[in-house]
Formats: structure tokens, sequence, C-alpha cells
């Protein structure tokens, strides 16, 4: 088979952080590779590489043998390298109709005349419209269509560019079952004309649906590559999440009375209902690809949306927050994921962004009490070892592990009922990580902590007991002990197995 | 603490201290008590706009509104007073209660109506600019006018209302400190101690500086921004006030440079000590460096039609100095 694209020895680096090692990768014509990786992995680099976002500082890339260094996104999409990207909203503009939407490439060629063709521009996207089973009224503005619409017209214009590689970023996240099978459909008919996709995705569904070939990527560099007849999925995930899934051997804690209940909550209209208690001194990681349902769980604890179905309670009475105030005040906090967007202050120092939310705690007639506040970050800057000059320090001067360690300390220097903690270990660096996890350990006593992980190696590093969620549904709970750890796995994969019927819900009680 | 970033910090405050030197020397009888309060009167009113407008850009917002509000004040005293007959005291808490309303509906229309905040406010301006001339059919206000209806108004200005605007208290000389120049002081502190040492204007940088974070933290970020746009429609309603007591009549022509002005007043305020941020200290300092500038070069027989180039040139350079020339000079979205 025609090898499309050839990768070798790709290396990136970010200021001092190496994103990329030395990455060997191969994709033929008429073969649609899945490429799976973590957060930070390095996919997204990769991609933007290919896509002529990034330059790369060393190493090559040829197309169809022939040397390919794209110097912008346009000069990638004239070579045939076309790339649907997971914001949607940068594959579509949203003020233009969807005939415009289709054929924005052909305005934007310099041989374009200088007025429209109404018409013409019309009867062309209708063509395009065609060949992708798109049922649309292309004159409609494209801000008033959903989600998925914009993501299938984001597809559209992709094809519209000829594609010899298409690159697909996870581009079913917002689709249906009906509208991921008609990419499906598509797909294949690229295929058998010859494009190479490299198709980049967490869902196991769309992964055994489409898969030639998994590529995995961890740390940077290739982790897995498997090919041939029957593909080994879970040994995919496995070499996603790190080749030795050893076992932590956590002195696991003696579990309180309950203090938290979920009963009957449904995630969404297809998820089944399930039931979970979750206890004091307990920490009990919520895990799952990403789409699995955890961050429902945590927003509808903390008040930010309800669950879709089902009742919480909140030592046995019933819980219905309706903001995160109302949660905090009753001993509920979250530190949210994506610390920049949701949590850091910016222009705010080290102690002002520790105390946040507890400034009614440290102040007198809404004074604050500046001897207060400072004693407060002390103690967390020690607790939680943050590297900084003073409590005074702007929290931006800090590394991406010690802004992480001024949001954790936020939530754990007042007592809590119940502790979420949204992907707490997201970009920071393997000490930072050891640092926090053991602050948590430490201080769970007396409160139910859940930690919410897409990696599975951080939830056994971490927790008591593991729930695995999977596409909106839950799968099942575990004690973090190493012999479930297979268990484990394959239900995160998302391939139910009849022991595990079984185990599922035995430690429900 | 190196040069640029000591240049940064005490920059500005070093170069309105040299301003003062430089007109002392080269103005004559620009040193002294009288001077200084007659600077101090030429920017009370916009001072005290600027620091309702700095509230509204802490919250990561702006407020176009409150030259309209400070006019509509103007112009609503008077006819409560002159027209409606009415005491000094209905007519102030009416003003308030108006500039209140109009920052109440400001921050409904940002925050619940989801107009962004400078087109909201501009609306809102628009609003009330011609809300104003509907009562006296877009005649000025004053004692023995003629009414739409065809009566006289009889009504006068009281003396307990021109008392605000006019009169002046000893302090070391006689009839020194004009009533103003001690509200715009009062007003001063007061959003300073807000913003500064409470929890709320210390929630109401956070909102600034990131929404989602402040809101995910646990604040009613609504609600803050809401008092933020009150805050504003307040002092620009004390302003108004204040305009009408000095002016003794409903002049509808008056109060026009108000909002930039005081807009200017707040944006030089950034630049002082290297804040690079809305703050109630800078905004009254911004205030005085466009008065003293603009006394001095009046003093110096510079034409009155330069003050509005001297304006503009002070707020690109303090501009400059925030944001090119401090390093965390911070993206603002306005």
């Amino acid at each position: 088979m025609e090898l499309a694209c050839q990768i070798s020895g790709i290396v990136k680096s970010f200021g001092p952080n190496q994103v990329l090692k030395e990455v060997d990768l191969e994709l033929p014509s008429g073969t649609t590779t899945v490429l799976m990786g973590a957060n930070g992995a390095g996919k997204s680099t990769l991609v933007k590489i290919l896509c002529g976002v990034h330059n790369a500082d060393a190493g090559n890339v040829t197309l169809f043998g022939e040397n390919f260094s794209p110097a912008s996104p346009s000069d990638a999409f004239q070579s045939g390298v076309v790339t649907v990207h997971q914001t949607i909203n940068n594959g579509v503009i949203p003020d233009l109709d969807v005939a415009s939407n289709l054929m924005i490439d052909r305005l934007a060629e310099s041989s374009a005349g200088f007025f429209l063709r109404t018409e013409k521009l019309r009867s062309e996207a209708r063509k395009v419209a065609a060949t992708m089973d798109l049922d649309l009224d292309i004159t409609a503005a494209v801000k008033d269509l959903g989600l998925a619409d914009r993501q299938m017209i984001a597809i559209a214009r992709a094809m519209t560019r000829k594609p010899k590689l298409l690159i697909l970023d996870e581009p079913t996240s917002s689709l249906s079952a009906n509208e991921a099978k008609r990419l499906f459909k598509l797909l294949a008919n690229l295929k058998e004309q010859g494009v190479a996709i490299l198709y980049i995705s967490h869902r196991m569904s769309d992964i055994r649906a489409i898969a030639d070939r998994i590529v995995t990527m961890r740390d940077g560099k290739i982790s897995g590559i498997f090919d041939g007849p029957s593909l080994d999925y879970e040994g995919a995930v496995t070499a996603m999440l790190g080749q030795k899934m050893v076992h932590g051997k956590l002195q696991l804690q003696e579990k309180g009375t309950p203090i938290f209940e979920l009963r009957d909550a449904k995630l969404s209209k297809y998820s089944n209902p399930f039931d979970l208690v979750f206890y004091k001194n307990e920490i009990i990681a919520i895990t799952g690809l990403l789409g699995s349902g955890k961050t429902a769980i945590a927003s509808a604890i903390f008040g930010l949306n309800p669950l879709f179905g089902g009742d919480m309670l909140l030592h046995g009475e019933p819980y219905n927050p309706k903001s995160p105030a109302d949660a905090i005040s009753k001993g509920i906090f979250m530190c949210p994921k994506d610390r920049s967007t949701n949590a850091v202050v910016s222009d705010f120092d080290i102690t002002n962004n520790m105390v946040l939310p507890f400034l009614d705690r440290h102040s007198w007639f809404s004074f604050l009490k500046p001897k207060n506040l400072e004693r407060k970050a002390n103690v967390s800057i020690s607790e939680l070892g943050i590297v900084c000059q003073s409590e005074l320090d702007l929290v931006t001067t800090l590394s991406g592990g010690n802004q992480q360690k001024v949001m954790i300390g936020r939530w754990l220097s007042e007592k809590s009922e119940v502790l979420l903690l949204d992907e707490p270990f997201q970009g920071v660096d393997i000490k930072a990580r050891r640092d926090i996890g053991s602050q948590i350990r430490q201080s769970s006593k007396d409160r139910a902590t859940l930690v919410f992980v897409a990696e599975l190696d951080e939830a056994v590093e971490i927790a008591d007991k593991i729930v695995v969620l999977h596409e909106g549904s839950y799968s099942g709970i575990f004690e973090n002990k190493e012999n479930n750890i297979a268990d484990i796995l394959s239900l995160y994969s998302g391939k139910p197995s009849e022991t595990l019927a079984e185990a599922r819900g035995s430690l429900n009680g | 603490m190196n040069m640029r970033s000591f240049a940064i910090r005490y920059g500005f405050l070093l170069l309105l201290l040299g301003l003062v030197l430089f007109f002392s020397i080269v103005a004559e009888g620009f040193a002294g008590p009288r001077s200084a309060v007659f600077i101090f009167q030429s920017v009370s009113i916009t001072g005290i706009l600027a620091l309702g407008v700095t509230a509204t850009l802490v919250v990561d917002g702006f407020d176009l509104s409150i030259g309209s509000v400070a006019t509509t004040a103007l112009m609503l005293s008077a006819y409560v007073m002159v027209v409606l007959e009415m005491s000094a005291f209905t007519a102030i808490i009416a003003c308030l209660i108006m500039g209140a309303f109009v920052g109440l509906v400001n921050g409904l229309l940002i925050v619940k109506a989801r107009v962004p905040d400078l087109l909201a406010t501009l609306g809102m301006m628009f609003l009330l600019i011609g809300l104003q001339r509907i009562p006296t059919e877009g005649r000025s206000i004053s004692t023995g006018m003629k009414l739409p209806s065809g009566e006289t108004a009889e009504g006068v200005y009281s003396q307990s209302f021109l008392w605000l605007g006019r009169h002046r208290l000893d302090f070391f000389l006689e009839n020194l400190i004009p009533i103003p120049v001690i509200i715009f002081l009062l007003v001063g502190v007061f959003i300073w101690l807000f913003l500064e040492l409470t929890r709320h204007g210390r929630l109401m940088y956070a909102i600034g500086s990131n929404e989602t974070a402040t809101a995910l933290a646990g604040a009613n970020v609504n609600k803050y921004k809401i008092l933020a746009y009150v805050i504003s429609g307040i002092t620009a309603s004390i302003g108004g006030i204040l305009l009408s007591a000095r002016l003794g009549r409903g002049d509808i022509a008056s109060g026009n440079n108000l909002l930039l002005d005081s807009v200017a007043a707040a944006l030089i305020g950034f630049a002082v000590l290297g804040a690079a941020k809305p703050n109630a200290f800078g905004t009254a300092i911004g205030a005085l460096f466009v008065g003293v500038l603009l006394q001095g070069l009046t003093m110096m027989n510079a034409p009155y039609y330069t003050q509005d180039f001297v304006k503009g040139s002070v707020l690109v350079i303090a501009l400059i100095f925030t944001f090119a020339l401090s390093s965390k000079g911070r993206k603002t979205s306005h």
C-alpha cells in the first residue's frame, strides 16, 4: 500500500518543555489510523505540525515521498493535508449561511470573481451537501444550527478541499449516533478513494467502528502501534495510559459513616440509573474517558447543573444546591478542572487566590482582615510545599504545578463535608502531582473526597475506591486493589465482561 | 528595584510633581492655596463621575451613560425645585434614586439581557439625553420660565441646595474650600475603602480578572456586576446635583464634556503607581493631573480650544505607560 505520509524524528519543544520527543509515524493511503493519547501526550501538537500551525524543531515529514513542511494552514491544505479541528467554531463562520460556509475556500481563492454569484454558489454547495448526505437548508445561517450540524458542515467543508490526508480531531464529540454513522460511511468512501485518514478519538465505540490501525501516544512518544486483522483494543488503552499499570500500594482508609448519596441518578437521557454512597474518610476516584459523564456528576453536586434524573442526599437529607455559593455554604467544595479558565485569578497574588471563596470568613463587617489572610496563605504554602518568594507573589509568576497547588490549597484550607477535585493533576509535573496527592490523602479525614480523573493511573495513585463511567453511564465500582486493575481497565475501555456483571453493584451496599 | 520598574511605579506621580514645579516657576500665581483649591474645584465633578466609572471598570465593564445620568440629575433637580416647587431635600433624593435606578437598569441589561456593556450603556446614554428634554420641550429650566402648559414656573432653587455647589469652608484662609471638593474627597475615600479594603471590592476585582473562576468560588457575579453599575449611577447623579447647585439653573447645554473627561481620568488612573488596573486612588490622581495641566496652561495664556487636545495627549501617554511599559499590562476588553 502506498505511503501517504511519513513522519520521522519529529521533535518539538515549547520553552523548556519538550512536547514531542522523536515521533515516528507512517500513514498509509486508504487506511484509517486512529491516534489515541491522554491529555498532554502530544497529539494536538503533532496535528498542529502536520496542518502548518507549528514548525517542528527537528525531524521531517514527507508527503507522497516529497518533503512537506507547511508554513501555514493554507499551505498545508493546498498540499492536500486537511484538518477538522475539535473546536467546531474554528471550522464554521456562524454569521454566514450554509452555502457560503461550504464554499468559503472557493471564495477565498484569488481567481474567484469580484461579485458573488449566489445561484452558482448555491448549486455547487448543494452538490457538496449531497455527497455528504447533508439534509440542510443551505440558505440557513450557521448560527441557527445545532452543534452536530455545524460539525457536519465543518467536515463537509474539509471535503471540498480534496484531501489526500484527512485529519479529524474528536469529530464525533457532538454528533448523535446516527450522524456519527453518516460520518463513518463517508470516511469509508474516502478511504476507498485512497485518502489517508488520521482519526483522533477517545471514544471506544468510534474506534471499534472505523480503526484499521491504532497508534497510541504517551509523553510525547509513540507508545504503541496496533495493526492486523483483529485489533487489541485493551492493549491500546494500556499503551495509552502507560506501559505498566503498577499498583501504588496505598494504605486504604477505614471508611466512616455515609455522608453523601446519589440515588437513581441518571446523567443523560440514555444512561442507566445508578446508586452511589460516599463515606467519611474515603477518597473515591471517578474515572472514565473523555465524555463519560464525570463532569455531569461534579457539576450536579456543586450546584452548577441539576442531575438529569434522580436524587442527591447529604447526611440523609435531600440536597438540591441552587448555586455554587449554596453548595459551599453546605460544606461541598469543588476544585474545577482547567485552572487557567476556571480557577486562577491572574491579577491576584497567592494569598488572594487562596482565600477567594472564603473572604466572608476573614472579614469583619465586610472589611477584610489582612493578617488572617496572610496566615491562611502561609499555612497552605508550607503544607503543600508551594515554591514561591512570599505569599504576595502574583499567582501567574508560579509554575503550572505550583499554581495548581494554590488552587488545591484554596479548597483544603477550610473544612468540607464533600470535596470534589476535578482533574487535580491536570498539567502538573510529577513532583507536584505527588505533593498534591499526599496532601489530599493526609487531609481526607472527616470528609468524602471525590477525585474526577480521566487517567486511570492517577486514580490508582490516590483513591480508596474507583468508580468507572463509560459513555454517560455508570459501569462499576471497585476497591483500589491490585487484582481489580484488570477488570477496571476492561470496563474503562468499554468492554463489559460476564464476571464484571456480578462485580457491579456488589460494593454498592 | 530597577529603573524600569521604578519608572512604571512612580513615573506618573513624578510627572505630576514636575508639572506642578514647572508651572509654579513659570506661571505667576500658580503656586498658592487659592490656585490649588481652584484646581480641585475644577476637577471635583468629573472626579466624582470618574470614581463611579472606576467601579464598573473593576468588574471589566464600562459605563458610557454617566455623563447623561449627571445631566439628567441636573435637569431633574431643577424640575423638582423650580417647576414642582418642592424642597432641596426632595430634589436630592429624587436624583439619587434616579441614578441608582439607571444603574440598576444598566446592570440588568448587561447581566440578564446579555447586552454588551458598551452597547447597553450607550443606549442608555441616548435614552437619557432624549428623556431629559421631554418635560420642558427642550428648554432650560429657570425661575420664571414658561411651561408647556402655558403657566409660569414659580419655584426657586433653595439656598441650601445652592450651598452645596457654591459654599466655601474656612480652612486657614477664609472661604477656602468649596463643598464640591469636600464631597469629591469623601466619595474618593469611600470608593477607595470599598474597593481596596472590603471583601466586596476584592470580589469585584476577581470578577474583572476571571469571571468564571470567581463564580466557581461561590461569588454571586451578577449581583456584583449590577452593584458596580448602581454605584456608577449614584456617583454620576451626585456629580449632576453639584453641577446643578453650581449653575443654579437647569441648563440643557451643560455637562457635554463630563463623559469623556471622567473616562479619561479613570483610564489615566491605570498608570498611577504602576497599578495597570482601575483603582480609586489612581482615578483621583488622574483627574487632578488633567486639572493641574489645564490650570497651568490657562495661566500661561494657552487658548481654551487647545484643552481637549491636551487632555487627549495625556490620556494617550498614560495608556502607553500602562500597556506598553508595564510588563503586566493586562489585556482589557475595551
